[in-house]
């Protein structure tokens, strides 16, 4: 019934045994290509002209902040909402045309979206049975799955007798059971608690280790996003912001909006006046890229790359008040307020002989020009 | 578990005028009813025997079964898809489209009845165009009849199977929808394999609704059908203006209400309890 490029492989394996005795012996995951892809709703643009490339068994993040177009951009990826414009290509074909159920993609939701009236086993045997599987591998393959989420023996609970994280598994189980081409899925661990929430995105980057498959990921949690992913794609009204693995987006970000989104930072408006040269009020600082355009810039630097020092050794306007102070355990973040009013903040590891500074102490704050980045302001 | 302590104290004491409504409303005349159908000058099963063996008492039984069953499965096969269109259209369009399905409460069964017999009469209006168009060469009987009762209380009763459907089908999880889509469903078996299924508490309530109206059912069937329509309701009604035979009368109200109860228990063995109240 549905063409199965990938051939069924043989699941009745348990699936964590086959992926130590046989470590090439992958689910070869398709590439995903989107092209220009654009949504509108009542002349709103909501996805605008998004181009993204995930390489088969990738593991690709979209992240980005409430109603950015994560799901808007997944809906059209899996056929369940029509695309204003542009191409949803599956291993160099287009499948902007194919109902949902020709495309051979898993989709996890937050919400589970399990058949309430189907145990178990017949929510994962769900998607080979619509593929007209013979009944003994049918079995065969639901009970490789349960294995593989660890829910041995639970198969004939009804989803409303299992926990939140039990029934994830199983809407996990489920959109993997059939070998899908790629695996969609909109927060799928935002309904469960940190800790739980933690333990399956280990098991998600195990299970995407031993399958092979493509997967893209919405979140809006940008730790989760940075814990999970082989890259990426920082979203914002529609498009994407930067694209790049998590280290690219934390230390190199291509814009304002990137630097804030991802952790904290400390974001200094001013201008490149001369050649080399940052200032902004009483700050002035060299910079080590020379060839930075003269006009208004804006220095972006994280608050762990920042350090106390005697305001003699400070560079020039860098040097302030402390009018705050949070202790948080392995370190301790100061906000400093330097000439201008302008405030920074400063984290600093709890180290025996770390600099400490108290309240209202003038301090200075050490930087290498090296670690600020300098942004088109 | 214990009961939260508020159903013990004072608040409890709320629930008081609602029992006492419904106990001296509702639960006394019906002990009155069932107690006249077992008394004629001191207890007797003499109208239950009667009830047995008048052929013309059964034949009115099974008219009234025969007659709400057929108008349960009308209303379900049009109120079905008029549920689903109601239920997944535009928030807009499922309102006007709700709006249509409520407007023939806004008249009395009374006026609607008599309305189809303009329409559906002889020289009514389906007829007329009907022998206009050279369809037929002469009227076809659509009143006094099946058709005639079938058209009136389909009419009555739709609306009733309509909102539990709705109901129901609103409540499904549309994500779940797409999901079985996305597992290799084409539209026809996610429909089957879900929808439907997921929709059954809709149909339990809106059968149940509509064949306990249907029932006990009297003006639609009295005015609309014909002597092979007489049903049970009708029966009482004779009983009591012609005879002035309320023991009777009280009988049938008896045997109505009971089989109604059987075939309902029935009907909640086949489908799960948990489908025909709607609870959890
Ligand atoms: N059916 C729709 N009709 C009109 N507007 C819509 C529709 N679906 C989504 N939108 C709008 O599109 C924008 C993007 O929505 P989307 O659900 O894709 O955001 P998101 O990035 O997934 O956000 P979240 O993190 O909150 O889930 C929102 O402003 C939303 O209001
Ligand atoms: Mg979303």
């Amino acid at each position: 019934m549905l063409p199965c490029r990938v051939k069924l492989r043989d699941l009745q394996e348990p699936m964590s045994r086959r992926s130590l005795s046989e470590p090439d012996g992958r689910v070869a995951g398709a590439a995903l290509a989107l092209r220009g892809l654009a949504k509108q709703y009542a002349g709103a643009s909501v996805v605008d002209a998004l181009d993204l490339d995930v390489a088969a068994g990738e593991f690709l993040t979209l992240l980005g902040p409430s109603g950015s177009g994560k799901t808007t951009t997944l809906m059209m990826i899996a056929g369940f909402t029509p695309p204003s414009a542009g191409d949803v290509v599956l291993n160099g074909r287009s499948v902007t045309a194919l109902a949902p159920e020709r495309r051979n993609i898993g989709v996890v939701f937050q919400n589970y979206a399990l058949f309430p009236h189907m145990t178990v086993q017949e929510n994962v045997a769900f998607p080979l049975k619509m593929r007209n599987v013979a009944k003994p591998e049918i079995a065969r393959k639901v009970t490789a799955a349960l294995h593989l989420v660890q829910l041995d023996g639970l198969g004939a609970r009804l989803p409303r007798q299992l926990s939140g994280g039990q029934q994830q598994r199983v809407a996990l189980a489920r959109a993997l059971v059939f070998e899908p081409d790629l695996l969609l899925m909109d927060e799928p661990l935002g309904a469960l608690d940190k800790n739980l929430r933690s333990h399956m995105q280990f098991e998600l980057r195990r299970m995407h280790a031993t399958l092979g498959v493509t997967i893209l990921y919405v979140t809006h949690d940008q730790e989760e996003a940075l814990a999970m992913s082989d890259r990426i794609a920082l979203m914002n009204g529609g498009r994407i912001a930067q694209l790049g693995s998590a280290e690219d987006l934390y230390e190199r970000p291509h814009s304002r909006f990137v630097a804030e989104f991802i952790g904290e930072t400390n974001v200094i408006e001013g201008a490149v006046a001369e050649p080399g040269v940052f200032a902004a009020g009483g700050v002035r600082l060299a910079l080590p890229d020379r060839a930075a355009r003269a006009g208004a810039a804006l220095l972006v630097v994280r608050p762990e790359k920042l350090a106390l020092c005697s305001p003699a050794d400070a560079p020039a306007g860098f040097a302030g008040t402390v009018r705050g102070l949070v202790y948080v355990g392995d370190c301790t973040r100061y906000r400093v307020e330097v000439a201008g009013g302008l405030l920074l903040t400063v984290q600093t590891p709890n180290r025996r002989d770390g600099r400490r500074a108290a309240l209202g102490e003038t301090v200075g704050i050490a930087l290498d020009p090296a670690d600020a980045r300098l942004l088109p302001g | 578990m214990p009961r939260p302590r508020v159903w013990r104290s004072a608040e409890g004491l709320l629930t008081l005028p609602a029992l006492l409504f419904y106990l001296g409303v509702y639960l006394y005349p019906l002990a009155r009813i069932v107690g006249w159908s077992l008394y004629d000058r001191g207890p007797t099963l003499k109208f239950y025997r009667a009830m047995a063996s008048d052929p013309s008492l059964l034949h009115a039984l099974g008219n009234t079964l025969s007659i709400s069953l057929l108008s349960t499965a009308l209303c379900l096969l049009l109120g079905y898809p008029l549920a689903y269109l109601i239920a997944t259209a535009a928030p807009a369009a499922g309102r006007v489209l709700m709006l249509l399905v409520l407007v023939p409460f806004w008249t009395s069964i009374l006026v609607r009845s008599f309305a189809w017999i303009v329409i559906l009469g002889n020289h009514g209006l389906v007829n007329r165009a009907l022998l206009a168009a050279g369809l037929i060469a002469r009227p076809v009987r659509l009143l006094f009849n099946m058709t005639g009762v079938q058209t009136g209380m389909v009419h009555v009763l739709l609306p009733f199977m309509v909102l539990p459907l709705v109901a129901a089908m609103r409540r499904i999880d549309p994500n779940v929808l797409r999901i079985a889509r996305s597992l290799g469903a084409v539209p026809r078996r996610a429909f089957l394999h879900v929808f439907l299924p997921l929709s059954l508490p809709g149909i339990a309530a809106g059968g149940a609704l509509v064949f306990l109206l249907a029932v006990g059912f009297y003006v639609t069937p009295a005015l609309l059908g014909g002597p092979g329509q007489i049903t049970l309701a009708t029966m009482i009604d004779m009983e009591i203006t012609n005879f002035l035979d309320w023991g009777m009368a009280a009988m049938l109200g008896v045997v109505l209400m009971a089989v109604a109860g059987v075939l309902f228990a029935a009907f909640g063995a086949l489908l799960g309890p948990r489908l025909v109240t709607g609870a959890e």
